[in-house]
């Protein structure tokens, strides 16, 4: 049930809109490729490489953001170490500390894997290149992939969790934000990984696989969507007045114009690629956007 | 442990003369307040980085045509809770319990990240974006230090604000409520025994909680009571759309028998046309 609030806003804004977009999609392509390169077959390989060269420059992005929105931006790293002590700084039960920790973690696993992705497309040609695509080759390979995605996946999940971790009316009235915001960072991440695998042969034949994958993706962010305003209650008009429906719109555009695409209606075939992958994109931006600003005003 | 102090406020004696108002900002140095016109006696607003203190001006409407409008007054501030939603979430480590079982932000620890804001269900902290920190009362605590007791407890001309051990300023509130009552004052209670496991500051009101802008024990509630929930949704979540991947991506034998990605992917070899 929704309590009663008397909070000020956090005035988390452009910056914090920025990294819950961007983390959505580092941690969505890092899972996306890992199940590419695990359960694909040969000729998915290629685009298993795209999604890990997104995924960490994407990455690389997201703490800049953050930094740039403390106040006191020369003290991000009070967030890891104890500037007091010197020793980490680890609570659990705080999401924002906990994501500050899988954030660094989980840089570790999508650089390497981005390297990887470097060598075996052939833009590194080193030894040192060489040796670690080998050492990744067999199970152990296979466990730093799904280790690095279950930390991709959290990345991608918990901004939602931090929302709701607060006293803020709407955001700490549902629990369905994680979920919400995982499962569209996947189906952002599917759009930045068709729109590269199109433009890129070897990768194109799995195009389709991507759109089957996207589809499953948009359902699930459908339910979850209608869970979070079940479960908002009579907060839920706080959300819903003024211009935050146009978001609304675009929230929905984002969602059900790529799911129209993917099961291809007769219209729907000339429809190149690039219109549904900007829908999409489009509509997980607008999503994090009224979540984020509606419940501060 | 030094002792354990506490405020209680009976907003019974309130009058609103502001002298606490006024001797916080002065010990503290807090900055003026920008001039707004609020259209009431209320020219403080809110509780935030500015302003540690803030004399509420609760108006009301009443039956009585020559007084058709009721005022209660409150001295607000930080609440000092036992269990701190604000402490709970910062990531850093800047907000500490004291010595005195107070909440305290340290000013050289904060980043400024704002998640104690978020997570106060009182709206007391603030952030000053000329620090680049969030801020509000310290209880006095440098005064604490030097046995002095707070600004604005010392100002008070009609002892609304009262400071002390806290055991011994709960025992204070009970009898005063007992008096309330044997007036025929039977809307007067506490508010603060029991909200986040007890507040450190804690209120004699005349009315419900939600009256004052304070919420209902009911709806006291921790920020952490959504880590369960908020996880759980993001597993399951995880799970299905693990699956919808899965399934979308299985082998379907249209390339053959399947190779490890790195026996057809040989490092060094290019296989962009």
């Amino acid at each position: 049930m929704p309590g009663e609030h008397f909070t000020v806003a956090p005035h988390w804004e452009w910056w914090i809109l920025g990294y819950f977009f961007l983390a959505g999609i580092a941690g969505g392509s890092y899972a996306l490729g890992t199940m590419l390169r695990l359960v694909g077959d040969r000729r998915d390989q290629p685009a298993a490489r795209v999604a890990f060269l997104i995924a960490f420059p994407v990455l690389v992005v997201c703490p800049i953001l953050l930094t740039v929105d403390l106040g006191q931006p020369f003290r991000f790293w009070h967030m890891l170490i104890d500037s007091s002590s010197g020793v980490p700084v680890f609570k659990y039960w705080s999401p924002m500390s906990l994501g500050a920790w899988a954030l660094t973690v989980f840089g570790i696993f999508a650089f390497v894997s981005f390297v990887e992705a470097l060598v075996l497309d052939g833009r590194i040609r080193h030894p040192l290149g060489n040796r670690l695509a080998r050492a990744l080759s067999g199970i152990f390979g296979r466990l730093f992939l799904v280790v690095g995605t279950l930390l991709g996946l959290f990345v991608a999940g918990y901004t939602g969790v931090l929302l709701s971790v607060s006293n803020q009316p709407v955001w700490s009235d549902t629990w369905t934000l994680g979920g919400l915001f995982l499962v569209s960072g996947l189906s952002a991440a599917t759009a930045v990984i068709g729109i590269w695998v199109w433009r890129r042969r070897d990768a194109r034949v799995t195009t389709e696989k991507l759109s089957e994958a996207d589809r499953y993706f948009v359902i699930i962010e459908l339910v979850l969507l209608a869970l979070f305003f079940i479960t908002l209650g009579s907060v839920v008009s706080k959300i819903l007045s003024g211009g935050w429906l146009l978001l609304w719109l675009l929230v929905l555009a984002g969602a059900l114009v790529p799911l129209a695409v993917h099961f291809r209606p007769a219209w729907a075939r000339q429809v190149p690629p690039l219109v549904p992958a900007v829908f999409a994109l489009v509509g997980v931006l607008a999503l994090r956007a009224v979540i984020i600003f509606s419940a501060q005003s | 442990m030094a002792r354990t102090v506490g405020f209680f406020t009976d907003v019974s004696l309130c009058i609103g003369c502001k002298a606490c108002e006024v001797a916080c900002k002065e010990w503290n140095q807090l900055p003026d307040n920008p001039v707004q016109f609020r259209d009431s006696y209320d020219n403080t607003g809110q509780l935030d980085h500015r302003n540690f203190r803030h004399v509420r001006f609760l108006e009301s409407a009443t039956s009585n045509p020559d007084k058709p409008v009721a005022w209660t007054m409150m001295s607000d501030v930080c609440k000092h809770c036992a269990n701190a939603s604000c402490l709970e979430v910062c990531p850093t480590n800047a907000i500490i319990r004291t010595e005195f079982d107070t909440v305290f932000i340290q000013q050289d620890v904060c980043n400024g990240c704002r998640n104690c804001i978020s997570a106060c269900p009182y709206s007391v902290i603030g952030f000053d974006s000329q620090s680049g920190t969030a801020k509000k009362c310290t209880f006095c605590y440098d005064r604490l230090q030097n046995n002095m007791i707070p600004a604005c407890a010392q100002a008070c001309p009609t002892q609304s604000i009262k400071f002390g051990d806290l055991a011994e300023m709960r025992q204070v509130a009970a009898d005063r409520v007992t008096a309330l009552h044997s007036q025929g004052q039977t809307q007067a209670r506490i508010y603060g025994d029991k909200e986040y496991g007890g507040l450190h500051a804690f209120f004699l009101l005349n009315d419900k909680p939600e009256a004052y802008g304070l919420p209902s024990t009911e709806s006291a509630v921790l920020p952490s009571r959504n880590n369960a929930a908020g996880y759980l949704g993001v597993l399951v979540t995880a799970v299905v759309a693990a699956i919808g991947g899965l399934i979308a991506f299985r082998r379907r034998g249209e390339a053959g028998p399947e190779r490890p990605p790195h026996a057809t992917d040989e490092p060094g070899s290019r296989t962009v046309p």
